[in-house]
Order: structure tokens, then sequence, then C-alpha cells
């Protein structure tokens, strides 16, 4: 890890200073990632503007009937927090699909937005990547490939999107809400991430300086009918390699509103709106949702050793939208419904 | 390596690590160490205070052997700075029970011989006392998931699995 300073902000507008008056430097919220990725070099910050006594731990009710997770929520308090676990069953099972219970007590729900991707070579400092260094190449397009993606990428990156909170936070339709150098505004979740394209190294629409201050979920909650459904190479503790958070709105066997997004894809939470419009008003069917899946992967590009995930993202598909529409029981259900 | 230098040969000595003032509050106790703000927890505790029960094992967040309580929530130690954590409450393995008089989770690893090498042992007990004030935890499956993030490389699950399980039914019997 290299050198730096820190400072502890107390107050929103301090730490937006902090940061803007500190060149090279960054915010530290639970700091899961970005230690991390110091101790790698990979990030190698001259000063860290501690976040952790600024005043956004509380997760509250929003004046239009939503909810408002602080972006100092840790991963923990938000997948248990009663109102998320009733309300938004969905979000509380893709966090608890994610990471282990020690980071889910650190890592912090506007940290979970900011994490990088945890593809091998922009980790390793002794290849080129052009994430970590632009215009130096990508060595996982004809590297080592399995967990890349396979929608979205480009000549530059086909690096994916590290996240199962943001896989429900993007079906879930949530709103980021930040500060910055300029003012607060809000940016709608699909806006927040990027594709790669030729600037890989951006990850998201943040400006410089800006800060996360929240998420906002709107009202509708898909509480009835949803599945996270997360394939991964062990049962707990690993990253997805397919991961599909999908959301279902019935009226007896007709589906009146849908939502589908996917995680291990893509370079961002990979939603497919077209995909939804092809459930929407159409039978709760096992036709309906393979048409669903067709659509999601028409455009999908495998890699020499990622092209599986082609056909698995389809029936993972399949399987997650026929699990909202039962109502099934999900893995993670038991620790969701048999605690007081 | 905390003061590694970056210098090439003959190149400008870098001024020295600016170290400071950092109080933290362990097993009860206020300490006060003079250390670099890139100082982590795990390494104020084990390098600084000489509390080497908590383990250094991937100091990546992977492993879970440096696991201790920060307000009674287990954490990786490895993955935080000392500087963050002043005003906590820190519990390390040390904390929780003496030689003399043990934590009923030392004593139930003990009797359940949940240990082969014993250098996961100190984050294990650490992140099933973590896993007890969380109360979530109740059935097999349920532990065998949210004990998930502490790596034995002994393979000695099984028998950690009926410790912990064991202290837990304790608790809610």
């Amino acid at each position: 890890m290299n050198s730096f300073t820190y400072s502890r902000a107390t107050a929103v507008e301090d730490a937006v200073r902090e940061k803007s008056t500190h060149p090279d430097s960054a915010y530290i919220g639970g700091g899961t990632n970005l230690l991390d990725l110091m101790k790698e070099n990979v990030e190698r910050p001259v000063h860290l503007v501690g976040l952790n006594k600024l005043p956004l731990t509380t997760i509250e009710p929003t004046p239009d009937g939503g909810l408002r997770l602080g972006a100092l929520a840790t991963n923990a308090d938000t997948a248990w927090n009663e109102e998320v676990k009733s309300r938004y069953p969905l979000l509380s099972q893709a966090i608890l699909a994610g990471a282990s219970p020690q980071l889910r007590n650190m890592a912090t729900d506007g940290g979970n937005l900011m994490q990088r991707t945890r593809c091998y070579y922009f980790y390793d400092t002794a290849t080129p990547c052009n994430k970590r260094e632009p215009g130096s190449g990508c060595s996982a397009i004809g590297g080592y490939n399995r967990i890349h993606a396979i929608l979205g990428a480009s000549e530059q990156c086909i690096a994916t999107h590290p996240s199962d909170m943001c896989i429900a936070l993007a079906a879930l339709e949530a709103t980021v809400r930040v500060s910055g150098p300029n003012g607060d505004r809000t940016i709608a979740f699909e806006d927040f991430h990027r594709l790669p394209g030729n600037t890989p190294e951006r990850d998201n629409n943040l400006e410089p300086g800006e800060l996360i201050t929240g998420l906002d979920l709107p009202a509708k909650g898909f509480e009835k009918n949803f599945t996270y459904l997360k394939l991964r190479d062990r049962t707990s503790y690993a990253f997805a390699v397919i991961s599909v958070a999908a959301a279902l709105e019935l009226e007896g066997d007709t589906i009146t509103d849908a939502r589908l997004a996917l995680g291990g894809v893509a370079h961002k939470p990979w939603r497919d709106k077209e995909a939804e419009n092809l459930l929407k008003g159409q039978p709760a069917t096992a036709d309906t949702f393979r048409r669903a899946a067709a659509k999601v992967v028409e455009g999908a590009h495998g890699y020499e050793h990622n092209t599986f995930k082609i056909e698995l993202a389809k029936r993972a598909i399949v399987r997650a939208l026929k699990q909202a529409a039962e109502g099934t029981q999900q893995a993670s259900d038991v620790f969701l419904n048999s605690n007081p | 390596m905390l003061h590694q230098s970056t210098k090439a040969p003959g190149e400008a000595v870098a001024a020295p690590p600016p170290t400071g003032t950092v109080r933290l509050t362990i097993n009860g106790q206020q300490r006060e160490l003079q250390i670099a703000p890139w100082t982590t927890l795990l390494d104020a505790l084990r390098e600084y205070l000489d509390l080497t029960g908590t383990k250094k094992g991937c100091d990546h967040g992977q492993c879970g052997a440096c696991t201790v309580l920060v307000n009674g929530k287990r954490i990786n130690s490895c993955l935080t700075l000392a500087v963050m954590q002043e005003d906590a409450e820190i519990t390390t393995i040390e904390g929780l029970g003496t030689q003399e008089n043990l934590h009923p989770l030392q004593q139930a690893f003990i009797d359940h011989d949940a240990f082969q090498c014993g250098y996961c042992t100190p984050g294990q007990i650490c992140s099933a006392q973590g896993l007890i004030n969380e109360g979530k935890a109740h059935t097999e499956a349920e532990i065998r998931e949210l004990m998930s993030g502490n790596i034995c490389r002994c393979g000695a699950y099984t028998n950690i699995l009926a410790a912990v399980k064991e202290v837990v039914d304790a608790k809610t019997a």
C-alpha cells in the first residue's frame, strides 16, 4: 500500500470540499474494496476522506411511499431491515447472496455501487489492462476469461460488475442521490453505471468529487413474486457466474408488470426492458419465459472460456421467472422467514 | 511492509511517514498508538499492541482469520484502517476468554475437536460470537451459511459446525 494522509469528515459538504481540494484523493466508506485494491497497488490515492462519521446511516420512508437507504447504511443492516425484508425482499435476498457476514457488516450501500470489477487482470498490475491503465490493452480478451462479460462489452474491456445488490437495485428502479461540488442531483439507476466502450477506466457517471448520499427505492417492491437466482462455483461466498433478479406482478396467470436484470454478464447491472415488454400482458408460462430469455441473449457474444454463459443465462432467466411466478421459497428464505 | 520505500537508490529520501495518534478501545482498555494512517486494524493489533491472537491469513478479506468484533459486530480487521475505528469498542479473541476462564465457544471448540492446526480458530470463534450476537442462525444450514466467511484449510468444518451449534443451542434453550 502507498502512503497517504487521512481526514475524517463530519458533514457531507466538508467531505465534498475535502475531496475537491485534495488531488488524487478518494472517499472511504466501509473500505472493503478500496483497501483491497490499495494493497494490490491498483488504487493509489494520496489522501483518504473518511466518511464513517457522516449522518447517512438511516433507512427511512420517503414522502412518495418509497424507502431511502442512507449511503452509509451497511449491507447487513439493509438486508436485515424489517422494511426492506417485507417490502423489498428481492433486495434483501440479493444482498445476502453476496460476500460474507463480516464483509456485509463493513460494506456500505453507497460503496456497493462503487466496487470495481474482480477481473483477474485488472487486479494483476503485471498485466496490461485498459481499465487500470488506459491504452495498455486488454489481457482478458484472448486470456482466461471464464468470468467475463457476454453482453455490452467492447474491444477495450470485457470486465463484469461484481455486485449482487446492484442487480436488485436495477430491477427495482432505484434512484441514486449524490452531492458534489456543483450541488445535489439524482441519477436513475440504469444511468449510474457505464458500459466500457472506449473509456473502460470509467465505471460510472459520477462527476469528479461527487459523493453518493443515498439510494431511493420507489414504492413498488414486487414483494409477492420475485427471485434473486445466483449461480456460482460454490454454494456460498463466491461471486456470481450468472445472477438473475426477476420480479413480476400478476393478475391471475397474466403478467401485468415485469422486471428482469442480470449480474455477471456485463460491465454494468444488465437490465433488459425489451425482454420485460415481451413478458407484460402475457401468460406466465415457460414459453413466455423462454421468449424473454432469448431476447436477453440476442446480442450476446462469448469469448473462449465464457461462451457457456449464454446458454446458462437463458436457463437461469427461465428458472428465475418460473420461481418468481410461483412465489417459490428461495435458498436464503430460511433466514428471512424462520427468524423473528 | 508498512514503511517500504518506493524510491530508487540515490533518489531523495521521502519525508518520514506521517504518524499520528490513534486512540483505540480494545477489550475494554483504552490504548493510544503513534501509527501511520495506512496501518490496518489487523496490523495495529498484531504489530503495535502484541495482540497476536488475531491472525493474518490472506490479508484480503477472503479467509476470515482476522475476524474481530467491532461494537459487537464481526468484521475483517485486515480491510479496515485502525484510524477508522477510533471511538469503537473492539473485541479480539484475547477479550473473549482466558486460559483459566474459557469462553463457552472456546470450550466447545476443544470439546468437539473443532480444529487441527488452529490458525483459523480465533477468527472462527470471533465470527461465531458475532453470529450469536446477530441471532439469525439456528439450524445447521443457517450456521453453515453464516459462517461461510471463515475458511479452514484443515477442513475441520464438521466439528466447527458442531461446536458452534452447541453454543447457539445453549443460548436459545
